[in-house]
């Protein structure tokens, strides 16, 4: 009884773990994918979109840690980091989309995800030199409990992440189901040569897109720096290609399938490691992409679109 | 505008063997003057190594004696000469006219070979720089082929090159050295530049089977998917090569025999441009754009799209494979970490700066972005804003790249120029 006791435990410690770095893939993939619905482009320019979110984060967190600590709870202080830092990471989500993508909205594709590129290694490149190559580290924003139900080890941290990850989906889910702007997006992502003709403007549509990807980005940039302290300007390039991988995963343009596909992500590279040495993880975390994606081309939700490139 | 129209009118009636020859001038003075006479009265400490630019970001105070310099060394011989031979040089250019258009290129390329081989025979750093760019060239062309020519978006070239990389390495450490992995040389060191190109073909070879992975995926594929299928492959390649201790794993893999002089790298990389400038404009290479412009059409007009996409494939991969292993030997050393994203933003900058569908494109790519590369690394981190800020650019006012859809037109290049008098007028 004792042995299986204690595996069951192991794989639901694992399964926490997993949820929590299935979470960030999750979270940061829905930002792609829903550029990729409104647009048909990617924003490859998106994983140092979260980079830097995760600096504006850190800056705000400094700033009103030093200013307000002992004056305001410190749920209020995270609540007011949050919302801070989505405003001002949305307009760099605005800021790529007027400075990379409108003037290639005409262009073929491919020119459009080298723009993407090259923006995200000048953020990467900006930060580097603005702040140097020192290593900062995120301030943590609440006191760290351990709590211990039955064998397992949860923190407080990790809970947070998994709950504020699934409740920005939820808002994010209800803006786009309910609201008149996410109803435009909607109708933007089924045709988008036949909405602005009907008075939705893409240029108001895109910037918005761009920047609610940019706002999920960085309040899970927040939540990273609480899970893994150390800043690094090209955080982003890993983080954000994995996401890409499973917001493809997903199925493009699916919101609904690059959150599940984040999560998958997170699964696979969790258990990979528990059961291989963890070198091998990227190994066969892109191996089962690759299988699934070869047999299953489309991805899980992916919607019919032609399939040529506009070359 | 009307300066620009007058030198370019002035300057028309050059042939090509008439720039070859002022360049050859230019480097000739550089070679017997530049160090003793020029750069010594210019204030210079040394001959600047690439036209000065590396020396100007340094020390803004030498900018005016590094502009002198080019002045001096380059502009002035090389339009002095070429204009004022143009007479004679028109009348060899007549004459390579007579010779088979094979025979004359090859000809060019000789003479180009020597002026290049003089230029970066001023000192080890040029000769790194020429190689690394006739490398890149290779790299650039052959991904050409797969995201120009036949429409797809690979991210995958890293990949092939490692594969093509590591395979004829660990030929060459088995074959021609006493490593302390694979043990003695299996065959005498001094055959080994003989056997390289066998080793280089085997190693191409190994990228092309590899390219397979992502070859037939694409059969049911485009687009999007294809890209990430193609980055998956690139991510495996290297996290497998990671994982294999027996080749270095992380740590890379070194001691391989300097095999890659400069002109063994410049026969690579005429004889790529010229297999698949054959390749691009044959039947083969029309039916790729048929593919890549429509695909149901191109079925239906009895092209296998199949075979085609897998020709284009492994075909671009096994290039990429040859400039991986002369990459190798150049560097004698590698490791995984050289083929990933850095490497695959850097190629796929090259070849959507330079223009897709196009050899001159691919080539102008890949030499402005690693001579842009090297002349602003005094910068440091600021070069990684220039350059990608020229890329935004150019992507914004020309989408499709500086020179795409042009062919290289041997025979036009080399013709003699003395005919053409005026515009407009049919002869």
């Amino acid at each position: 009884m004792e042995p299986l006791i204690e595996s069951v435990n192991y794989i639901l410690q694992n399964i926490i773990n997993a949820l929590q770095r299935g979470s960030f893939y999750a979270v940061i993939s829905i930002g792609y994918s829903m550029v990729y619905g409104v647009l048909m482009l990617f924003n490859f320019a998106h994983g140092d979109i979260f980079m830097v979110g995760t600096y504006i984060g850190f800056g705000i967190a400094t700033v009103l840690l030093a200013t307000f600590t002992g004056l305001i709870p410190p749920p209020v202080i995270f609540l007011a980091t949050v919302v801070i830092t989505m405003f001002l990471a949305s307009w760099i989500g605005v800021f790529v989309e007027v400075a990379g993508y409108r003037p290639l909205r005409q262009a073929p594709r491919a020119s459009a995800a080298i723009t993407g590129l090259m923006i995200g290694i000048i953020f990467e490149t900006g930060i580097l030199i603005m702040l140097g190559a020192k290593r900062l580290s995120f301030p943590p924003l609440m006191e760290t409990v351990n709590y211990h139900i039955g064998g397992i080890y949860i923190t407080n941290v990790k809970a947070m992440i998994i709950i504020i990850s699934l409740l920005l989906m939820l808002a994010l889910h209800a803006f786009i189901q309910k609201t008149k702007w996410g109803m435009a997006m909607r109708a933007m992502s089924y045709d988008f040569l036949a909405v602005p003709l009907m008075g939705v403007s893409i240029n108001i549509i895109a910037p918005l897109t761009f920047a609610v990807g940019a706002g999920l980005a960085s309040v899970a940039g927040i939540l990273y720096g609480q899970a893994y302290p150390i800043l690094d300007p090209y955080m982003g390039v890993l983080l954000g290609w994995k996401a890409f991988v499973a917001a493809i995963l997903g199925g493009r343009g699916s919101i609904k399938g690059a959150a599940m596909a984040g999560y998958l992500l997170g699964f696979i590279e969790i258990f990979v490691a528990t059961i291989f040495p963890s070198t091998l993880r990227d190994l066969i975390a892109y191996s089962i992409i690759l299988i699934i994606l070869t047999f299953r081309p489309r991805g899980f939700f992916g919607m019919e679109h032609s399939t040529k490139l506009r070359l | 505008m009307g300066i620009v129209k007058k030198f370019q009118q002035m300057f028309s009636t050059v042939p090509m063997l008439g720039w070859f020859l002022g360049i050859l001038t230019a480097v000739l003075i550089e070679y017997f003057w530049g160090y003793d006479y020029i750069s010594y009265y210019l204030g210079l400490p040394k001959i600047p190594v690439l036209f000065g630019a590396l020396i100007m970001l340094k020390e803004p105070l030498m900018i005016p004696g590094a502009l002198a310099y080019d002045l001096i060394v380059y502009v002035i011989p090389v339009l002095a000469v070429a204009k004022l031979t143009s007479p004679f040089t028109n009348q060899g250019a007549a004459l390579l006219e007579k010779l088979p258009l094979w025979l004359s290129a090859v000809l060019h390329l000789v003479f180009l070979y020597a002026v290049l081989h003089l230029w970066a025979g001023i000192n080890d750093y040029r000769v790194l720089i020429v190689k690394l760019t006739l490398i890149s060239i290779i790299l650039t062309v052959s991904i050409n082929v797969i995201n120009g020519y036949q429409g797809e978006f690979s991210c995958s070239h890293p990949g092939f090159m490692a594969l093509g990389a590591y395979v004829s390495s660990i030929l060459t450490l088995v074959l021609f050295t006493n490593d302390k992995i694979f043990g003695t040389a299996l065959l005498p060191p001094a055959l080994a530049p003989y056997c390289f190109p066998i080793v280089l073909v085997i190693g191409g070879a190994a990228a092309a089977v590899g390219s397979l992975a992502v070859a037939i995926p694409s059969f049911r594929t485009r687009g999007d998917y294809l890209a990430i299928i193609s980055l998956a492959f690139m991510f495996i390649v290297k996290s497998a090569i990671e994982n294999l201790h027996i080749i270095g794993g992380a740590r890379g893999m070194g001691g391989q025999p300097d095999l890659a002089p400069l002109p063994v790298i410049f026969i690579w990389t005429t004889l790529c441009i010229w297999i698949i400038h054959n390749f691009v404009t044959s039947i083969f290479g029309k039916a790729l754009n048929t593919v890549r412009d429509d695909e149901a059409a191109a079925e239906s007009m009895t092209i296998k799209t199949r075979k085609t996409k897998m020709t284009a494939f492994m075909f671009g991969a096994f290039w990429a494979g040859v400039a991986g292993g002369l990459f190798a030997h150049v560097l004698t050393y590698i490791n995984p970490g050289m083929f990933s994203i850095n490497r695959l933003a850097e190629i796929l900058a090259m070849v959507y700066f330079g223009g897709l569908n196009s050899i001159v494109g691919s080539i102008v790519g890949a030499v402005s972005i690693n001579v842009l590369g090297e002349a602003l690394r005094p910068l440091e981190l600021f070069k990684w804003i220039i350059i990608p800020l020229i890329l935004i650019f150019v992507m914004i006012f020309r989408p499709y790249g500086l020179i795409s859809f042009t062919e290289i037109n041997t025979k036009k290049l080399l013709e003699a120029k003395k005919h053409k008098t005026k515009q407009g007028v049919s002869s």
